[in-house]
């Protein structure tokens, strides 16, 4: 069994450098996106395999889902005329051409892999690291699940700037370019089935997702993925909010989950003089309450990251003409 | 969760797990073949064929197999869910595939 295991590892990560190695090699970009589509997706399988079901599930949702979706997103941009013409493979041309410059990069790359493997050598064959302390601390944190722990309550200060760096990501997209409102041709009815059936299910798996994840795998993060899911099947079939929608009561879902994590900060450095250090017996509900704003921040932002532009410009234009 | 539970329990090898076994090596060979097709097939719309194969049959008689080891009916229940979300998926998106192939003039081939 341990050399089955074994066996399926080494395999695992050969791929893993091999799809890596592709995806980055490839010249032609749409082959490339589906490359690393594939290369988050067994990513997500290694994170399984080191008993990490948690970032697995992010990796899957947020690394290969969503990023796929926007990178497909910005490659359309990047083309509008030339549309991907066939499904076969391109002739490999100008590899010798993209060469010549890439010595920089390489360079940089290659110090950056040296430090980092000077580092993991350097580090001790075993260390408990700070798990022990977590779980010593688990009771009082208000969460059984100690990755849910660590994340909104022991180190909530990293998910807080996590969430602020998204809101920044939309706001450089807003600042880039507008996008329009009106309603996409009929998608078909396959596509537009599909997305009236399967959004009521995202919705409900994302609220399982942001429940179950106070004492099992699960969580904001993974939860706003699927809500953002959601959102891009939406678009994908056409479906656009209302342009009413677009001004105030878009931006205030965009800053729920951000204020409401400022707001928490600043009451409890008030009150206990720590920033998030949350009382012991109320941390679960103020953990569930921050999860939730936090969830529906970041499916909304990452929808609209989807959409790929400032929703209200293009309709601000539009009235003035 | 991680720690098996049945390590103690699965010493002696029950006619579940022989049918278990059965199920899961039938849908493994679904999902070769359909591998196989996706690789050697002339064609999109071939390659789609051989690939809803493995995602319909092979996956269905994997879910099986492994609801036949399920503890309880709650995880029956969700590896059902699982093969029906995958089902309606694969087929709505082969389907698009197909239809963006015609759209775009992709021939069938013909042999």
């Amino acid at each position: 069994m341990t050399l089955l295991t074994w066996v399926f590892d080494s395999l695992l990560g050969l791929s893993l450098l091999w799809l890596a190695w592709r995806a980055l090699a490839c010249p032609d970009l749409f082959k490339a996106i589906v490359l690393f589509v594939a290369f988050g997706l067994l990513m997500a399988l290694a994170w399984v395999r080191l008993a990490a079901p948690d970032v697995a599930l992010a990796e899957a949702a947020i690394g290969a889902g969503l990023t796929g979706a926007l990178l497909m997103a910005a490659l359309a941009k990047l083309h509008p005329t030339e549309a991907h013409d066939d499904f076969t493979v391109p002739p490999e041309k100008n590899v010798t051409k993209v060469w010549s410059w890439q010595w920089l990069p390489a360079v940089a790359i290659l110090l950056v892999t040296t430090g980092l493997g000077y580092v993991v050598l350097s580090l001790p064959p075993y260390a408990a690291g700070l798990s022990t302390e977590v779980a010593a601390n688990l009771a009082i944190s208000g969460a059984s699940n100690p990755v849910t722990a660590v994340l909104l309550n022991f180190r909530g200060y990293d998910t807080l700037l996590e969430i602020v760096v998204l809101l920044l990501a939309l706001l450089g997209v807003w600042s880039l370019n507008s996008a329009s409102l009106d309603r996409k041709a009929a998608p078909g009815i396959v596509l537009d089935t599909l997305a009236r059936l399967l959004t009521p299910i995202f919705i409900l798996v994302a609220a399982y997702l942001l429940w179950v994840g106070a004492h099992a795998p699960g969580g904001a993060f993974q939860a706003g993925a699927v809500l953002g899911a959601a959102g891009v099947l939406l678009l994908l079939a056409g479906w656009r909010p209302r342009a009413g929608l677009m001004a105030l009561p878009l931006r205030l879902v965009l800053v729920t989950g951000p204020a409401t994590f400022v707001i928490v900060a600043v009451l409890t450095l008030l009150m206990k003089g720590q920033m998030l250090e949350y009382p012991p017996t109320q941390a679960g509900v103020l953990i569930l309450i921050l999860e939730t704003a936090a969830t529906v921040s970041i499916g909304v932002t990452l929808a609209a990251l989807f959409l790929g532009g400032d929703p209200r410009k293009n309709n601000r234009n539009k009235n003035q003409t | 969760m991680y720690d098996a539970p049945g390590r103690t329990r699965r010493q002696t090898i029950n006619p579940s797990d022989y049918l278990s076994a059965a199920l899961l090596i039938a849908g493994a060979v679904f999902f070769l073949a359909g591998t196989l097709g996706l690789l050697r097939f002339p064609d999109v719309y071939t390659r789609l064929h051989a690939l809803t194969k493995a995602d319909n049959v092979g996956l269905g008689l994997m879910v099986a197999g492994l609801a036949v080891q399920a503890e309880s009916w709650s995880v029956v229940g969700k590896l059902l869910l699982i093969w029906w979300l995958v089902l309606i998926a694969g087929a709505s998106v082969a389907h698009l595939i197909a239809s963006g192939a015609l759209q775009r003039g992709i021939r069938m081939w013909k042999p």
